[in-house]
């Protein structure tokens, strides 16, 4: 079955009906397993136990960036190829990514204010991270200012696209501006400089936050299909009663 | 060029005509300076220090006033049909429109600006950089905002969920306005490091803004 077969909403819905229990259950097992390895895994020297706040904040800032990514490609679906589904994505995406996005900057600040003795600052990663969830609240906003969802979803993707300038700024924050966030420490040309103890336990932690977002995305948007139909059904009585 | 011709001075007219609102960005730029003071007392010392800022974000804040009238005017009365359906490139007659928009609401901001900063107690080196950085960088806030602007012509209630699309993406260009009005006065960089960003940032919004807000307005005049 390929993406095309997907296209049509009733294929779609039941292989999301089929998919999601399955999805679901390997979620918890993987949470459990990652957890389990995030509890074991030693104490940082200096930062003590606190370094098991990053075992939530790290994944989530990675689905938060991950999820605009996505949105970004069913908006070019959506104004290219007018792909049936990638409306429906983008849609169901954006407050999943918002979530993600207030995580991140929640555990973030909650971490600093033991580490770095505040709980915000005007720091370039921390700034981007915030126009994040702006952007993904102006997403969420729009789409609930437009009845029609086809327009409302054109009118979406071309501020997703452009909200997209973002996320290399996201990135690439801690290169540019050498501020309080530490630099890019796990993806790096010349290796990781995380010990292996902390990072492996970390890629799995980002596993299972990626098969969570996957299972909530897959619901949201069989929701989301739902919704529609029952919008049009309540359309079609509304013109049979008049 | 000359239909893009026509449509700037068609615009500038507009704008320039009772009720076309092309001056009021000004007095509203004048009100929230004047706001300032009563908020933070009136310490010469401290408003000489955070009066760039301060200027820059009015000028922000008075250069969404006007905004959400760039297309809707035109959707009302029928000659953005016309416009969709003409012969010249959208993308230019959207730069274009852009263009006429700066010209009238963003142009008068910048030459009030060095005027109002008397108030704040600014010096004259602080009034030049003020003066250049906000020439520079409000043509970047109009075509950003072109983007929301296009976006939000066919709401009912644009003009509040304009501000909430546009301020976002217009964040580095206050950021690195400010830096380099900061920058002429006070150091520790040079002038010139904040001030080329910003004028990369205005160059790449006069493409991207055209570019973005005719995508939009073709696929939502549809």
């Amino acid at each position: 079955m390929g993406l095309s077969d997907l296209a049509n909403p009733t294929r779609f819905l039941k292989f999301a009906n089929r998919t999601i229990p399955w999805l679901a259950g390997v979620t918890v097992l993987a949470f459990a397993f990652a957890i389990e390895r995030a509890m074991l895994a030693p104490d940082d020297y200096q930062q003590g136990a606190t370094v098991k706040i990053m075992f939530l904040h790290v994944p989530s800032a990675w689905l938060g960036m991950l999820c605009w990514g996505l949105m970004s490609v069913a908006a070019l679906g959506t104004l290219v190829w007018r792909h049936p589904l990638a409306d429906v994505t983008a849609k169901a995406a954006a407050p999943i990514g918002a979530a993600f996005t207030l995580l991140c900057l929640a555990t973030g600040s909650l971490w600093g204010r033991p580490e770095w003795g505040t709980y915000w600052v005007w720091d370039a990663r921390l700034t981007s991270e915030l126009i994040l969830l702006l952007l993904y609240l102006g997403v969420i906003a729009l789409w609930r200012t437009v009845e029609d969802p086809s327009r409302a979803a054109r009118a979406v993707a071309v501020l997703t696209l452009v909200g997209a300038i973002n996320l290399p700024i996201i990135k690439f924050s801690v290169d540019w501006w050498n501020t309080l966030h530490q630099g890019a420490s796990v993806f790096r040309l010349d290796g990781s400089t995380i010990y292996p103890t902390i990072l492996i336990p970390l890629f799995i932690m980002a596993a299972a936050f990626t098969l969570l977002f996957a299972t909530l995305l897959l619901a949201a948007m069989r929701n989301e299909i739902l919704r529609r139909r029952v919008r049009t059904l309540q359309l079609m009585q509304a013109s049979a009663a008049s | 060029m000359t239909a893009l011709a026509a449509l700037l001075r068609r615009d500038m007219r507009i704008a320039m005509r009772v009720g076309g609102g092309a001056l009021i960005g000004v007095l509203f730029f004048l009100i929230v300076v004047t706001l300032t003071p009563f908020a933070l007392g009136p310490d010469l010392a401290l408003l000489k220090r955070i009066g760039p800022a301060i200027l820059w974000l009015a000028a922000l804040l008075a250069s969404l006033l006007a905004l959400d009238r760039l297309f809707a005017g035109d959707r009302d009365d029928g000659s953005l049909d016309l416009i969709l359906m003409g012969a010249a490139p959208l993308e230019l007659v959207v730069a274009a429109k852009g263009l006429a928009h700066w010209l009238t609401t963003g142009l008068p901001l910048v030459l009030a600006a060095p005027l109002i900063g008397l108030f704040l107690n600014l010096d004259v080196p602080a009034e030049a950089a003020l003066l250049l950085t906000l020439l520079v960088g409000t043509p970047a806030l109009t075509f950003i905002g072109l983007i929301g602007a296009a976006i939000a012509v066919t709401l009912r209630r644009g003009g509040l969920l304009l501000a909430v699309l546009v301020l976002p993406l217009t964040v580095p260009v206050l950021i690195f306005g400010v830096a380099a009005a900061n920058a002429a006065v006070a150091g520790p960089v040079p002038f010139g490091t904040p001030f080329t960003v910003l004028c990369a940032l205005t160059l790449a919004s006069l493409v991207v803004g055209p570019f973005a807000a005719a995508a939009a307005l073709r696929q939502e005049m549809e």
